[in-house]
């Protein structure tokens, strides 16, 4: 489908009961479901003759501590025939499972490895679901907000050992953090606001 | 008699030339065949996206270039462009211009160094030696925008950081006049060169299907034949005004993906040209939202605009709440941002999206059954940069 609205009417008729919400904006879908639902509408927008959505862009998850669904999973996917973009995503919370996508696309596996070592979550069905980007031996889920910015060890080459060791964090100085956040409420970025003020300061 | 035979692991890497990098590539052979790839990745990780979280979003731009550091530039782009979608900023005409301008630059760099650095892993040095030339007289046109020849830091939000110093225009025509020849020295060395052909023809075919598949985006999948070009399905910036083909490949092999890059860089030439006739003078960045900092000048008369300036560096400019997805067409294929504000003055979420990470991943798919020569082969055709793919 060519347009966004037909699209967005499409899916929520073709799928009523799986889809929670859907939303238009700056010209792409977002839609959120439940976890369970992800291998049925994947399946679905990718095979649908309306839909096409033959290429997985991305997955990655955000944190949200403060809640108790704790992560959003987050999968972009492209539709080449008729250029558009989708994002579905759906909320988790901390120890439960997700289902995996390297059956539909095979592109997932690197993807979902990502999102494994950097937060933690786990795929169900998953060939090789190993660490990625961090180092061999690694401890902890670096994107997760609250894994400290500095880390919790480093290395460096021992000349008793002979070898590269790991050890917990010296910091000369603290990391600092300088809370920048202005008391007064700073402007609101709504355009007009500022077409209309000529005299720029 | 018989004779137990046992299939070979190889260690590829992380310090060998032709791994483009620090690629840890675990080869398992059987005589000269490999059996299975398993490219182990993330020795360059150096958290980036961590750390955007902890910047403000005018200080994340240099991360940027430190991603792809062959397109600099490129990068900045995507991310210059989320926030702008967000804070709904019209870019003055002029900073478009510069802006693709650099882009294109950006590409032209990135497909020299793939472009010669292939033809290197499978035996020819000269090229390497003529297209460096050229890389260098491009990064001096950086250089002489931004003041550095790699780190740009040049595109803001909203614009670029300053106008071009006086005659850079000028002399980016004249290398436009002068590049074209080069490339046909470059062609003339390896498009019709037996052993090029015979190392890169047939290699690592890649079909349209599995192109889609493993998420192929660039030259990867124009390569196979998909007609796909960000710059001209999804155009952002001033590409709705240019006209430029898209070259598309035919056997999705190493060879093929080879000719694209080379006649990528001459469309690349023909953007920058149309854009350099078109420019006209005038602003160089938005003063919406108070994104950009004040002028010297202002900030000498007004004490509103000395404050701006200052909250500007310090707390930076917010962003309202939202989510969005970018993507442009970088040199190695879509480079995406998925950026969340909270309407704080940092990101909460910035994730990038880099083409070689999925090219990388289908080293398994491509390789197998190939010979051991043709590792390097199948690895310079995929364009990987690590400080994209580690991120």
């Amino acid at each position: 489908m060519k347009n966004l609205l037909d699209l967005e009417k499409k899916i929520n008729s073709e799928l009523p009961t799986k889809i929670k919400k859907t939303e238009i904006k700056h010209n792409q879908l977002y839609i959120e479901i439940e976890k369970e639902n992800m291998i049925d509408v994947t399946l679905f927008i990718k095979s649908d003759k309306d839909t096409k959505f033959r290429q997985l862009i991305d997955i990655t998850a955000v944190d949200y501590p403060e809640e108790t669904q704790r992560f959003k999973i987050v999968y972009l996917f492209l539709s080449h025939e008729f250029n558009q973009r989708i994002i579905i995503s759906f909320f988790i919370s901390e120890n439960e499972v997700v289902d995996s996508l390297t059956s539909i696309f095979p592109s997932a596996n690197w993807m979902e490895r990502e999102v494994f070592d950097m937060y933690g979550v786990n795929f169900k069905d998953h060939p090789d679901l190993r660490r990625i980007l961090t180092d061999y031996g690694f401890e902890g889920h670096p994107l997760r907000k609250d894994f400290p910015l500095t880390g919790h060890t480093e290395v460096r080459y021992s000349e008793d050992k002979k070898k590269v060791i790991s050890e917990p964090i010296k910091l000369e100085q603290n990391y600092r953090n300088f809370d920048y956040e202005s008391p007064w409420e700073g402007t609101k970025y709504i355009k007009e606001h500022t077409e209309n003020n000529d005299k720029k300061n | 008699m018989t004779k137990k035979i046992k299939n070979l692991n190889l260690n590829f890497g992380p310090q060998h030339p032709a791994a483009h990098g620090v690629l840890r590539l675990i080869l398992e052979l059987d005589g000269e065949v490999v059996e299975k790839a398993d490219p182990h990745i993330g020795l360059l990780h150096r958290g980036t996206e961590k750390l955007i979280e902890n910047k403000t979003y005018m200080q994340a731009v240099p991360y940027f270039d430190r991603l792809d550091y062959v397109a600099p530039m490129n990068q900045e782009h995507a991310f210059a462009l989320a926030i702008e979608k967000i804070l709904n900023i019209e870019v003055p005409i002029r900073a478009q211009f510069i802006r693709v301008i650099f882009c294109e630059i950006g590409r032209i760099l990135s497909h020299i160094l793939n472009v010669t650095t292939q033809a290197l892993d499978v035996g020819a040095l000269t090229p390497s030696l003529w297209g460096f030339e050229e890389r260098e007289t491009l990064m001096t046109f950086y250089e002489r925008a931004s003041g550095s020849r790699l780190h740009a830091n040049y595109f803001r939000a909203g614009g670029v950081h300053q106008d071009l110093p006086a005659g850079l225009e000028n002399d980016i025509l004249k290398f436009c006049e002068t590049f074209p020849k080069i490339i046909n020295d470059l062609e003339n060395l390896l498009t019709d060169n037996r052993i090029f052909k015979q190392r890169n023809v047939d290699i690592g075919i890649v079909s349209k299907e599995d192109a889609l598949n493993y998420s192929f985006t660039g030259v990867m999948l124009r390569g196979s034949g998909v007609p796909w070009d960000l710059r001209k399905s999804q155009p952002y910036d001033c590409y709705e005004q240019l006209e430029f083909k898209i070259p598309v490949g035919k056997n999705g092999d190493c060879y093929d993906r080879y000719l694209c890059r080379i006649e990528e860089m001459k469309e690349s030439v023909s953007i920058i040209k149309q854009c350099l006739t078109k420019m006209e003078k005038g602003p160089i960045k938005s003063y919406d939202g108070k994104i950009s900092p004040p002028s010297k000048k202002e900030i000498k008369q007004s004490m509103e605009a000395l404050i701006h300036h200052f909250k500007l560096f310090t707390e930076g400019y917010r962003v309202p709440k939202d989510e969005i997805y970018t993507a442009v067409e970088a040199p190695k294929g879509e480079f995406g941002v998925y950026l969340i504000s909270d309407g704080t003055s940092k990101p909460y979420k910035c994730k990038i999206r880099a083409p070689g990470f999925s090219h990388l991943q289908s080293m398994d798919y491509l390789i197998k059954g190939h010979m051991l020569a043709d590792v390097p082969a199948v690895l310079g055709s995929l364009d990987i940069v690590f400080g994209e793919v580690d991120r």
